[in-house]
């Protein structure tokens, strides 16, 4: 009973603290996306539903509510059913690490990029198995493609946290922030630009997105992995792959651009003067920041042909990483630049 | 409270053991595979193995499974030819079955298994691993991740095949100016296609 009181109880609340919100952005950011495209097309996007068409996302997943939920023809039931759950469950499991603030983290632990990295890498599953069980040759191709090309860019991914990793010395998310402290020339995104790069382009290709959108492809394979899906099933796909950019671009946010600490931190008069913004603004807004770059790409790029998105991971993007992760290496022992000193101290610090 | 968590994750990994060689379908099986491996990590992690774990789901959950999951989907394999031998072969599966028992018992009763209870050090499991790894067992490391490179260029250079390989040159695709490929004809120079133009 006491540990029911003491632990279970206080974890569910701060799960439903960090759940609830999520998922009211994921509703918005459906609607930003029409909006931003929309925009940008010199169109006006969603404008009928309430004010500024504010509430087309609700009106959108009351219709998917309503739906009827197909089984296409001698699919696995079982698998088909299981598909959008282990979609949706790694996309949620992954914010347990996140650091919201300088305290504000659901579970503080020593591990947390590694823990990141593997939680994402799961949700690869539910996509290729979505394809497999529909028993549709579209959806099929749907799966393949999106297994061959998240395992791929994982790689990357993972070289290029691994250059966080050695910049900061620290696996955890809380002290990866706080060894960019100091204002913004101190965040990574600087002297790990290539990394940068890098990972986010991965993330990107990881969520499925346009323009490494290959496992919809909808004028390749209507709608690939999904095309079986219909009603709330499709909506936990939807759900799924929105929480997984927003936890890409968070974790963008966290790691290269010095998650809640705030961009004035040493500039003389404006740090005095936005002293009073608490660490969590600033982490959404550059959250919202990368979300933007999500929606800004998706409008301005054609989708990649299969071979150059093999070609991309696999001859770009790695040997960049590799190549950084010698440079960053040299840098952190040589305590060279105004980065690399710095941090080893705090690394030292802490050790 | 540990032992009962312990006991379910463990009940779960031998379920899904079981049903990975009972289950009539490969794809199923590879799933409890994944299975297995995931529960694998969680007593691991309750072993305060905190990288291990997470390293067996990322390798192993996350890359390798997928994988062979990928070659599986594609297999289209009748169950019922490969059950046919089973009688014939259970003796010997019993025999390689009770060597490696005998050999597990024998190996987990050495010294260096007689760990009587996780030690929970102050330092990160992380941290730890990779000091020793980098310090003590550093030629082993070195050895064993060249031999893991010259396992892969192998690997590469038996499926490369010079001969039947469709090359595109994406430098070359790039450099394509419109000049290269549009030619712009003049049609209304000749009389006889002028009246069916559009």
């Amino acid at each position: 009973m006491d540990i029911l009181l003491e632990h279970i109880l206080p974890t569910l609340f701060k799960i439903m603290l960090i759940v609830g919100p999520l998922m009211l952005a994921v509703a918005y950011l459906t609607y930003a996306e029409r909006k931003v495209i929309g925009y940008i097309q010199t169109r006006i996007g969603p404008n009928r539903v309430g004010p500024w068409g504010l509430l087309q996302p609700i009106a959108d997943g009351l219709k998917l509510l309503m739906k009827e939920v197909i089984f296409p023809a001698r699919s696995n039931l079982y698998l088909f059913l299981i598909a959008p759950v282990l979609a949706i469950g790694p996309a949620l499991a992954a914010w347990a690490v996140i650091p919201f603030g300088a305290e504000l983290v659901l579970a503080d632990i020593n591990a947390g990029l590694l823990y990141v990295l593997a939680i994402t890498s799961m949700s690869v599953y539910g996509v290729v198995i979505a394809g497999w069980a529909s028993n549709s040759r579209y959806a099929f191709l749907g799966g393949l493609r999106s297994a061959a090309q998240v395992v791929s860019y994982e790689i990357a991914m993972g070289f290029a946290l691994v250059g966080v990793l050695v910049a900061a010395g620290s696996l955890n998310l809380s002290e990866i922030v706080l060894a960019q402290s100091g204002g913004f020339w101190h965040w990574y995104w600087l002297p790990l630009l290539p990394l940068f790069v890098v990972y986010f382009v991965s993330g990107v290709a990881e969520t499925n997105r346009a323009p490494f959108d290959i496992a919809e492809g909808e004028s390749e394979i209507v709608a690939g992995f999904h095309v079986e899906y219909s009603g709330m099933a499709f909506a936990v796909f939807f759900l799924a792959e929105y929480a997984d950019m927003i936890l890409i671009s968070i974790l963008a946010a966290t790691l290269f651009m010095g998650g809640w600490l705030s961009p004035f931190e040493g500039i003389p008069v404006l740090e005095g003067l936005f002293a009073w913004v608490p660490g969590l603004i600033w982490l959404l807004a550059k959250t919202a920041f990368f979300l933007f770059i999500y929606l800004w790409i998706r409008a301005t790029f054609p989708r990649y042909r299969y071979d150059q998105i093999m070609r991309l991971g696999w001859k770009v993007f790695i040997p960049v990483t590799l190549v950084w992760l010698v440079v960053i290496s040299i840098a952190q022992v040589m305590d060279i630049g105004p980065w690399f000193t710095e941090t080893a101290a705090i690394a030292a610090g802490g050790a | 409270m540990n032992s009962l968590i312990f006991y379910s994750f463990a009940a779960i990994l031998l379920f899904a053991a079981v049903m990975v060689i009972t289950v009539r379908n490969p794809v199923k099986a590879a799933l409890f595979l994944v299975l297995a491996f995931f529960t694998s990590a969680a007593i691991w992690l309750m072993l305060h193995a905190e990288f291990l774990a997470i390293s067996l789901v990322l390798v192993y959950v996350g890359a390798v499974l997928v994988l062979f999951l990928f070659v599986v989907m594609m297999l289209d394999i009748d169950v019922a030819p490969l059950k046919e031998g089973f009688a014939r072969y259970l003796p010997l599966g019993i025999l390689v079955a009770a060597l490696i028992v005998v050999e597990m018992i024998t190996v987990l009763n050495a010294p260096a298994f007689n760990i009587s209870a996780p030690e929970v050090l102050e330092e990160s499991n992380t941290k730890q691993l990779g000091r020793l790894l980098y310090t003590v067992y550093v030629y082993p490391f070195e050895i064993a991740s060249v031999i893991l490179t010259v396992a892969i260029v192998a690997a590469i250079t038996l499926t490369l095949r010079q001969h039947s390989r469709k090359l595109q040159d994406i430098g070359k695709q790039v450099a394509v100016r419109r000049e290269d490929r549009v030619r712009l004809v003049n049609l209304r120079n000749k009389p006889d296609e002028g009246e069916n133009a559009p």
